[in-house]
């Protein structure tokens, strides 16, 4: 287990130096543009863009340069252009809201996505599968930039049941906290819920047939222990490494536009601000932090799956 | 294999007749058909019946619509909304907003550049992927290393995020390397962002494959006739990839096509002038409590397109690997056997 939690910390330093390069590249090297005219913005004054051009030592070699900006992002000095505001105290402020709405959806969908999945499995052929099964797909299907404007004009203009969007701090007022992000956590869950609903009932039914289950029903346990204990159990496996995986990736994706459309004040929302902005300092932060953040936890992820599964770490593939 | 195929009747014609007895799948691909079509159709919609462009603007025109004389866009700001024939077909879907643009000929449009984008990136996505998939499963080695890892490394990432600052780091300060140079508007941004980053999606699986075939008896016979790598690689090994490939580059649009609405909504993919349906979903937004549909519409194209070619794509997948379809058969079969036996203990329990 050791060997296998120092390899698999190995492989993420080397992934979490490679994220830093490609940033690196991304915003240095690619532009066609002097990189300080890059980060300056669109329309920036021949000032600041000279300002910016000696701050980030852009005449010093490429490892250099690499250098300042890593010991910028991490020390705090990273600063946006227009106006001039530190770039990570606004990351920390924007993390209590991204995490509320990313944790509320993933209940919601942890939720939602085994239950429909657990009926769906147990009743495999008949017409409540049936009915999830075109359910699950529906919502598999529906991106959210087309969910979020539908659930936000019916349920909050017209119908007015939710309030548009904004975010209340937890401390503040806890109800008012969940009402306003009731419609973001479901916009942000349905793909998962019908996801999780699919790849559960695919699992539950293979195990269904193995020999384990049998005996289980042969010593004559209820059906439903069969079914909670020992093919739900076994199941939920790769359901879990899946989460660990998915939770990363939504935070890092679907979670942007959600806040941008419910404009919640997290940090996806200040990324898609200074995207609209052509601000490029919070983006090279956003994207340096939160793909740190995803690389750490796909790797905390993997090294919970060897724990749980030691075939994995005995190097067999598990999901074979 | 259990069916004997018939002597005159070859493995393609054979995946074309089991694609075709899929109902379903036909139906949208005769929707995908229609959504090429209404894009195409664009500039006749254009010149023959709006007698406008997708960015014209008319602000402070007015329109007749049955006799009555209307703003296009209210002195408080409101667009006109569809006025379907009422006007002769100008402003069949309304006008999108303040710049009093119209609406049917933009959502035309820009499902031009949308597609565009998408069948674009996958393309070159399959090509790097498919390319790449050979020599890493051919030559194997440090070759095979190096592909891997930098693929496995791609695949890591948050892809969208990253994706997102290199589509506004390219929109901002536009792209040289080497001899290649893209201005800061061009449409070949996102392309280029999106294929990138979609490559080892489709390079895995195929490398699994090439590793697989390169074993074969067929490569072995080939080289011992004194083939080369190249032609090993395209001419023995590569026709065997041409159903996988076939599969991954249907459904690779349709990603292709989600990751530039997201791009493009947030506002690091299509730069104006050009613009998408994600753009547009932007514009849409913003009077999502005055003209929800300029929002919704573009959404419903994306997601029409995304869905027809992602149930095409699994069509094909059926179709091209009867070996599959017979493992999803006896699948579907014991799942429906194991429906009625759990449905009736799972009542009594």
């Amino acid at each position: 287990m050791t060997r296998f939690i120092v390899r698999r910390l190995v492989a993420m330093i080397g992934v979490l130096f490679a994220v830093s390069v490609i940033v690196f590249v991304v915003f240095m090297v690619l532009p066609k543009q002097n990189p300080a005219q890059t980060l300056a913005g669109k329309n920036a004054t021949p000032g600041l863009v000279k300002n910016i051009e000696e701050e980030w030592g852009f005449d010093d070699s490429l490892p250099v340069q690499y250098a300042t900006m890593m010991k910028k992002v991490f020390t705090g000095e990273l600063t946006s252009y227009k106006p001039r505001l530190p770039v990570d105290d606004r990351i920390i402020e924007g993390i209590p809201a991204t995490l509320s709405l990313a944790v509320g959806a993933a209940v919601i969908w942890l939720f939602f996505g085994l239950l429909l999945g657990y009926l769906s499995a147990i009743r495999a052929g008949g017409w409540l599968d049936r009915i999830l099964t075109g359910v699950s797909i529906a919502g598999i299907s529906i991106p959210v930039f087309l969910l979020a404007p539908v659930l936000l004009y019916f349920l909050s203009y017209k119908l007015e049941i939710f309030p548009n969007a904004q975010y209340v701090p937890f401390s503040e007022d806890p109800y008012e906290w969940a009402r306003h992000l009731i419609l973001p956590w479901f916009t942000l869950a349905l793909l998962s819920i019908g996801f999780y609903s699919r790849v559960l009932r695919s699992n539950m039914l293979d195990v269904m047939n193995e020999d384990y289950v049998r005996t289980a029903r042969a010593k004559g346990l209820s059906e439903r222990k069969v079914m909670t204990r020992h093919v739900l159990r076994n199941s939920l496996i790769p359901v879990i490494t899946l989460f660990g995986l998915d939770f990363g990736a939504t935070i890092a994706g679907t979670a942007i536009i959600t806040e941008a459309i419910f404009s919640i004040d997290g940090v996806g929302y200040y990324a898609a601000e200074a995207v609209k902005k052509f601000e490029l300092p919070p983006i090279m932060g956003v994207a340096l932090y939160g793909a740190f953040f995803v690389v750490l936890l796909n790797a905390l992820v993997d090294i919970a799956y060897a724990y749980l599964d030691p075939r994995v770490r005995l190097g067999e593939s598990a999901s074979e | 294999m259990s069916t004997e195929p018939s002597a005159e009747r070859g493995p393609w014609s054979l995946a074309l007749r089991r694609f075709l007895r899929n109902r379903l799948a036909v139906a949208f691909l005769g929707l995908f058909v229609l959504i090429v079509l209404f894009v195409l159709a664009a500039p006749l919609w254009a010149d023959n019946v709006a007698h406008t462009g997708p960015n014209e603007e008319h602000t402070v025109e007015q329109i007749t619509v049955d006799g009555e004389k209307k703003d296009v866009v209210t002195p408080e700001g409101k667009p006109i909304g569809p006025q379907w024939f009422g006007a002769d077909g100008k402003f069949f879907l309304g006008a999108d907003g303040r710049l009093g643009r119209d609406e049917m000929v933009r959502l035309m449009y820009g499902g031009r550049t949308s597609l565009q984008i998408g069948i674009t990136a996958a393309l070159i996505a399959t090509i790097l992927a498919v390319v790449l998939a050979l020599l890493a499963g051919y030559f194997r080695g440090w070759v095979d290393g190096l592909i891997a890892r930098t693929l496995d490394t791609i695949w890591s990432l948050p892809v969208f995020l990253i994706g997102l600052a290199l589509g506004i780091a390219l929109a901002v300060g536009g792209l040289k390397i080497g001899p290649l140079e893209l201005s800061s508007g061009s449409i070949w941004n996102p392309i280029l962002v999106i294929s990138i980053f979609t490559v080892p999606y489709i390079a895995r699986p195929i490398r699994g494959q090439v590793l697989a075939l390169s074993e074969k008896e067929f490569v072995e016979a080939a080289v011992a006739q004194g083939a080369g790598p190249v032609r090993v690689m395209f001419s023995e090994i590569l026709p065997n990839l041409a159903s996988t490939i076939i599969v991954f580059f249907t459904l690779m649009i349709a990603n292709s096509m989600l990751f530039e609405a997201g791009l493009s909504f947030l506002g690091a993919g299509v730069q104006p002038p050009n613009s998408s349906w994600g753009t547009m979903i932007t514009v849409g937004v913003e009077l999502l409590n005055i003209q929800p549909l300029l929002a919704i519409l573009p959404g419903l194209m994306i997601m029409l397109t995304v869905l027809a070619l992602n149930i095409v794509g699994d069509a094909l997948r059926d179709a091209l690997d009867p070996r599959g379809k017979a493992r999803m058969d006896a699948a579907l079969e014991f799942e429906a056997q194991g429906g009625i036996a759990t449905g009736q203990q799972g009542a009594t329990a």
